[in-house]
């Protein structure tokens, strides 16, 4: 029996609702309905932050809290969680929280209106690290858009705020609150509405299974970071939302023989430890996909699944030689990652099916791996291009070269014909490279789009395929690189 | 001299019990922070309030409209009214200068994202949901969209203007060096984080009351009188907070508050009207873009002879605000440089896209993107370091004359330069960056110091006046009540620092209340960074008179002259005697004694006259400079800034922490404008770029780690402005054309005696084209 209404922990209370619209956002509920307007609405696309609310989630007993712009959250989301917006921060009137008062006294506040989204940003700064220095208070920063301070004062506030251990009244109940939210798991499915139009949130992957195959019409849901913009922005009506985040085993992150399996549900910022350990710049990578509100609540099952040209994880997955795991009711299936995306909008996944997981190798010895993200802005903007090399090395030569791309054709795509031309080249004779380089003007004839021209999209990835040559051959990466240097310079072959 | 160590600008502290000059925080600060601070679509709805939403014609930019058929609008669930051209009884515009601004497009449409009707029903979802259900015909034309389009047409929303000293043309001739060139600057999204927002309340009669996020209520207020056909008087117009408005809210607010305030009058009903961001960034106007074509005269030492010029602005469909901004452009060629010989010529082109609009520094930037990109060319190409080109052509003795006739009298500019190239230790970063480009084969340092030199005062004489209300309470707290608004930049702080002062009463004593039309009526935008000096001496006047009411009082009940009255520390001292402040404010209620006073104020010396070009179009100059270094990669065009050094002159600080707030802000917005915030427009004439997704304004990890920002140590603005400070609003953002100019720097290291061929946005992919510019034969 399915559970009609979602419950969550919101003021200090369990928070029963049971009239929950497939298509109804957290801001919305927020400010329309609670009449919480301390929350704001910047853009509607999770793209500025002002919307920001903290999430508390419970994982393996532990509560994390986490920033989640909540324009494009679905309030159906949130079921089992800790719901913390603005305006609960400081208990009374009297007092404030330690980051609301630092930004008043580092003068943090102009206009006002991002405020309430960088106090909550700052506020899972002040749950999630110790005096933490300046890259990591951008990291918390990034898609909290500001356009008044230049943002100096907020980072001094945020290292003055959060130079300790959390001591706050969320710290001080912390206890009793993962009490509360272990009571609210109850490995029940979640279903509100009707056959036509319903939100539901299965528990395992077997219910799963069954309500995709009887509605394969659904709209599948993991972080809503691109679904949310149907609605907000297309005004999209998707009267039936199946929602992958409470299915048990789905966000498994899991050692394999020989790399690791990243379940379909698991968030970027989940899978971000273990994806930086097989190579540091897929950790940074990572690090510039959306911001921390996006890292959040998105997915890289939903990232794959979603089939845009120009999603981040696809081609540094590629390169790597991930396969990925689907399964349409009893039955599962594997393939190699490039063969799920066909065409522009059109992926290897059947009605009724859907992405459980992909596997993504180590690298072997003698295995050099590099990606390299363009885009207009370096955090929170979505890639121009994307390039990924993974290269096998031996004796100074190139002996195996996958190289993929996004944002230069249709899908996510390997560069056949410069892999085939750079095997047998030599790192240290630029001229070995020649062919590899012209050849990527036959592998791609890349569009003129708002991010880039085709011509600069074809004429930087040629320059990144040399700039992988460069490294791979011993350039240190902060000879090369602006920004994303690779930390302590591991993984390149002499 | 408050200055900032380094790594951390440092706010110096409050000192003790005076109110100006300390860096008091922001009056809505606590507020913000804890999201309590109410802005329009955070307020309280009236029962049965209308949801506003535009619509448009989606597929045209311009042409004909043979079709409107808004029948699936209309039935569309939850809508009450469907409002066009039709339904307003008064004028259809909302033109905050020479018309032609339709609030809705009546026959034509003339940009894509005109407006041509509004859509009012219960909740916000169905307007919207049913405003796209219209549909629209129209015999479509080929827009013009860029300036080339533009000056294709021939069309222009304005006549050309000119300023010319001297002979350039013989200067020329007798020149060593003459260079001609084309430079284009992009234009920028104000990208406010609360959008565009209206709503109105119907009262009896037809009164209206409009709240508005804008920076001018009267004009607001105006506007829906006239839409109306209503008195001026009926209309109140009432703006507490704006979430940022940049020059985006100066004229741009008031088609929203006017179709806000339709709504109301013809449902009866209260209506809110608040933009979804993408139909904000496609209706709403933003900085013009320009291209600008040059010749220039110089000797071999760099210094100029002749500077001929042409600013081809794009002002899109309509005039709007375009000639003040056109104007200060040409006011602004300058910069900081004389120039013996010179011919600054505006054109306004019509373009068939959104008008453009007042945006920080309202023109002045583009005019100085110029003269930086003319000093980095010369010091180029005749191997000279920048900075000494930038110093030989400093306005000086005998060379004090601005191309429009002004004479510079209070230049500080070489002095403040000296102080920064010392403290930014400029001659050995030069050094270290040629050192790094000859090591590092990718990566290339750029490194350059610009100054800024930005006038003040609004070039339009009348826009220069100002009104401020006071009432001290029978319990001494203060309400002050003033012309200007509040868009984060602080003014209303700064303004009650100076009431308190001048009653010598803490700052938390002082209530400022939301800008109103029926408290200070005909009142001027807030803007041309004029905030505080106009409102904040028009509040002083008003609390002088007060004083000077409460100080007789004081006097004659204690014998004494009013000579002998001081009002400081929350007391009034009358000869030997202290009352309490809030004491007299009682006995001068007993004695019956006003305790209430306006106070006006409009800038001296202003004498500026368009038509003849002469007299003096600012009362001082406000004076900056910053010094950036920066590191390209050669083979993707990425750029990352290593370290900002700002040296600003704010004249004696009202408040320190306001006004680093503004420089560094303000700076940062002028790094975003000129790197990466990129406005696309496609062919057919649609804005590509309308959301942040595609749209990229500077986030945290954008700024410099090494960011120092420091307050010129001045002796206060040789004019009598308020308390001796200079205005801070626009000049900061001009500091950051040093980052264009360390970026062409570091693409000139390529090779040397090359200009590269560097436009603005330099967006990494302009960046990668400069570079390849640089390799060709």
């Amino acid at each position: 029996m399915a559970r009609g209404s979602i419950k969550f922990l919101y003021r200090g209370g369990v928070v029963e609702l049971s009239n929950v619209g497939p298509n109804d956002t957290l801001l919305d509920w927020l400010r329309l309905d609670r009449g919480a307007c301390g929350t704001k609405e910047g853009c509607a696309e999770g793209d500025c932050g002002a919307c920001t609310v903290a999430i508390g989630t419970l994982r393996d007993s532990a509560l994390a809290y986490e920033p989640v712009n909540s324009c494009i959250q679905l309030l159906g989301m949130i079921d089992g969680k800790e719901l913390i917006t603005v305006e609960d921060l400081s208990a009374d009137d009297a007092r404030l929280h330690p980051v609301q008062d630092a930004m008043l006294r580092h003068h943090g506040s102009q206009c006002g209106f991002c405020t309430p989204g960088i106090v909550m940003s700052l506020f899972t700064l002040y749950h999630g690290e110790t005096s933490p220095d300046r890259g990591v208070v951008n990291d918390y920063l990034a898609g909290n858009l500001c356009r008044c301070t230049g943002y100096r004062p907020i980072v001094d506030a945020a290292r003055d705020a959060c130079s300790g251990a959390p001591n706050d009244r969320f710290s001080a109940g912390m206890a009793a609150t993962v009490d509360t939210l272990a009571g609210l798991v109850d490995g029940e499915d979640v279903l509100i509405g009707d056959e036509a139009s319903f939100f539901a949130a299965p528990a395992t992957i077997e219910a799963l299974a069954e309500l995709c195959a009887r509605h394969p019409d659904a709209t599948l849901v993991s972080g809503a970071t691109d679904v949310g913009l149907w609605i907000t922005k297309q005004l999209r009506v998707l009267p039936k939302i199946i929602h992958l985040g409470r299915v048990a085993g789905l966000s498994d992150i899991r050692e394999t023989d020989n790399g690791v399996h990243i379940g379909a549900g698991t968030t970027y910022a989940q899978a971000e430890p273990a994806l930086s350990r097989i190579d540091p710049d897929l950790g940074e990578l990572l690090r510039r996909i959306g911001a921390k509100q996006v890292r959040a609540a998105g997915t890289v099952g939903g990232n794959i699944a979603n089939g845009s040209p120009i999603g981040d994880t696809p081609p540094a997955l590629i390169a790597l030689g991930a396969e990925l795991h689907l399964r349409r009711g009893a039955t599962a299936r594997t393939m190699p990652l490039e063969e799920f995306f066909i065409d522009y909008g059109r992926q290897d996944r059947g009605p009724g099916e859907f992405v459980t997981g992909v596997d993504v190798p180590h690298l072997g010895p003698g295995e050099v791996f590099r990606c390299y993200k363009i885009s207009k802005r370096f955090d929170q903007d979505i890639s121009a291009l994307l390039g990924a090399f993974k290269f096998t090395i031996e004796d100074g030569r190139v002996a195996d070269a996958r190289i993929a791309f996004g944002g230069m054709a249709a899908t996510p795509k390997r560069a056949a014909r410069a892999e085939a031309a750079i095997i047998g080249g030599k790192l240290s004779n630029e001229r070995d490279w020649a062919a590899a380089l012209a050849a990527l003007g036959e592998d791609f004839r890349p569009i003129d789009d708002v991010r880039a021209s085709a011509g600069y999209r074809l004429q930087t990835a040629r320059a990144l395929l040399e700039k992988v040559l460069h490294e791979a051959g011993g350039e240190a990466s902060a000879a090369t690189r602006v920004v994303g240097v690779r930390t302590g310079e591991r993984g390149h072959v002499a | 001299m408050w200055h900032s160590a380094r790594r951390r600008t440092q706010i110096p502290p409050a000192d003790d019990g005076v109110s100006v000059g300390s860096a008091i925080a922001h009056d809505s600060a606590a507020g913000q922070i804890r999201g309590s601070a109410q802005y329009i679509d955070d307020m309280p709805e009236a029962a049965n309030l209308v949801h506003v939403a535009p619509g448009y014609a989606t597929g045209a930019a311009k042409g004909r409209i043979t079709r409107l058929d808004l029948d699936a609008v209309r039935a569309a669930p939850g809508v009450v009214a469907v409002l066009t051209s039709t339904d307003i009884p008064g004028k259809n515009d909302c033109s905050p200068s020479f018309g032609g601004d339709p609030i809705f497009a009546d026959g034509r449409v003339e940009f894509h994202g005109q407006v041509v009707f509004a859509v009012a029903a219960r909740t916000r979802e169905q307007a919207r949901k049913a405003a796209r259900l219209a549909k629209i015909d129209v015999e479509a034309e080929t827009p013009a969209v860029t300036v080339e389009d533009g000056l294709a047409s021939g069309e222009t929303v304005l006549p050309d203007y000119q300023f010319l000293r001297g002979d350039p043309a013989r200067a020329k001739d007798g020149a060593a060096n003459v260079v001609s060139g084309s430079l284009r600057v992009g234009g920028q999204e104000h990208f406010y984080l609360e959008g565009q927002v209206a709503m109105a309340l119907p009262g009896e009669g037809g009164e209206i009351h409009v709240y508005s996020s804008t920076q001018h209520p009267s004009e607001v207020q105006h506007l829906v009188a006239n839409m109306l056909g209503k008195p001026e008087a009926e209309i109140v117009c009432e703006c507490r907070r704006m979430g940022g408005g940049f020059g985006g809210k100066e004229s741009q607010a008031s088609q929203w508050g006017c179709i806000a305030a339709l709504a109301a009058s013809v449902t009866g009903r209260a209506a809110k009207l608040r933009l979804d961001r993408d139909d904000d960034m496609i209706m709403t106007g933003k900085r013009h873009d320009v291209r600008v074509d040059y010749t220039y005269a110089h000797d071999d030492k760099g210094r100029l002879a002749a500077v001929v010029v042409e600013f081809n602005m794009r002002c899109g469909y309509s005039a709007d605000l375009s000639l003040g901004v056109c104007d200060r452009t040409m006011f602004h060629t300058d910069n900081a440089y004389y120039y013996p010989n010179v011919r600054i010529h505006s054109r306004r082109v019509k373009t068939d896209t959104v008008s453009n609009t007042a945006f920080r520094g309202f023109g002045g930037p583009q005019g100085m993107v110029f003269a930086e990109r003319m000093m980095d060319e010369i010091a180029i190409r005749l191997g000279i370091d920048p900075l000494d080109v930038r110093k030989r052509n400093f306005y000086g003795r005998g060379r004090d004359v601005t191309p429009f006739g002004m004479k510079v009298a209070d230049n500080i500019a070489p002095r403040l330069i000296r102080e920064l190239e010392k403290t930014s230790d400029y001659r050995q970063r030069r050094k270290a960056v040629k050192a790094f480009n000859r090591q590092n084969r990718f990566l290339k340092k750029g490194l350059a110091l610009t100054p800024v030199k930005f006038g003040i005062a609004f070039t339009l004489k009348h826009l220069n006046q100002a009104g401020a209300l006071v009432h001290v309470y029978t319990d001494g707290s203060v309400q002050v009540n003033h012309g200007g608004t509040e868009m984060g930049q602080g003014l209303h702080t700064k303004v009650a620092q100076v009431v308190a002062e001048e009653f010598g009463i803490d700052f938390d004593r002082v209530k400022i209340t939301a800008t109103t039309t029926d408290k200070v009526p005909n009142t001027t935008p807030t803007a041309a960074s004029s905030g505080s000096d106009l409102n904040g001496m028009a509040a002083k006047r008003a609390a002088e008179i007060i004083r000077n009411r409460m100080a007789e009082v004081a006097a004659r009940l204690h014998q004494a002259t009013t000579s002998d009255v001081g009002f400081a520390g929350n007391m009034v001292r009358v000869g030997e005697r202290e009352i309490p402040f809030a004491e007299l404010a009682r006995t001068c209620f007993l004695e019956r004694v006003s305790l209430s006073s306006t106070g006006y104020f409009a800038t001296p010396k202003i004498t500026w006259d368009r038509e003849t070009t002469s007299g003096q179009p600012f009362l001082y100059f406000a004076y900056g400079a910053a010094c950036s270094e920066v590191t390209i990669d050669t083979l993707t065009g990425e750029m990352r800034v290593d370290r900002v050094d700002v040296l600003h002159d704010v004249g004696k600080s009202l408040n320190p922490a306001i006004d680093i707030g503004q420089i560094e802000g303000g700076f940062v917005q002028g790094m975003g404008w000129l790197t990466t915030e990129d406005l696309v427009y496609d062919a057919s004439g649609r804005l590509a770029t309308h959301a942040p997704s595609t749209y990229k304004i500077p986030t945290a990890s954008d700024v410099p780690e090494d960011f120092r920002v420091t307050l010129w140590d001045s002796k206060g603005n040789r004019e009598p402005t308020i308390y001796r400070s200079k205005a801070v609003g626009e000049p900061p953002i001009m500091l950051a054309i040093s980052v264009f100019s360390a970026i062409t720097d570091a693409v000139a290291s390529l090779r040397p005696g090359r200009v590269p061929k560097l436009d603005a946005p330099a967006t990494p992919e302009a960046i990668a084209r400069a570079v390849r510019s640089m390799r060709e034969a």
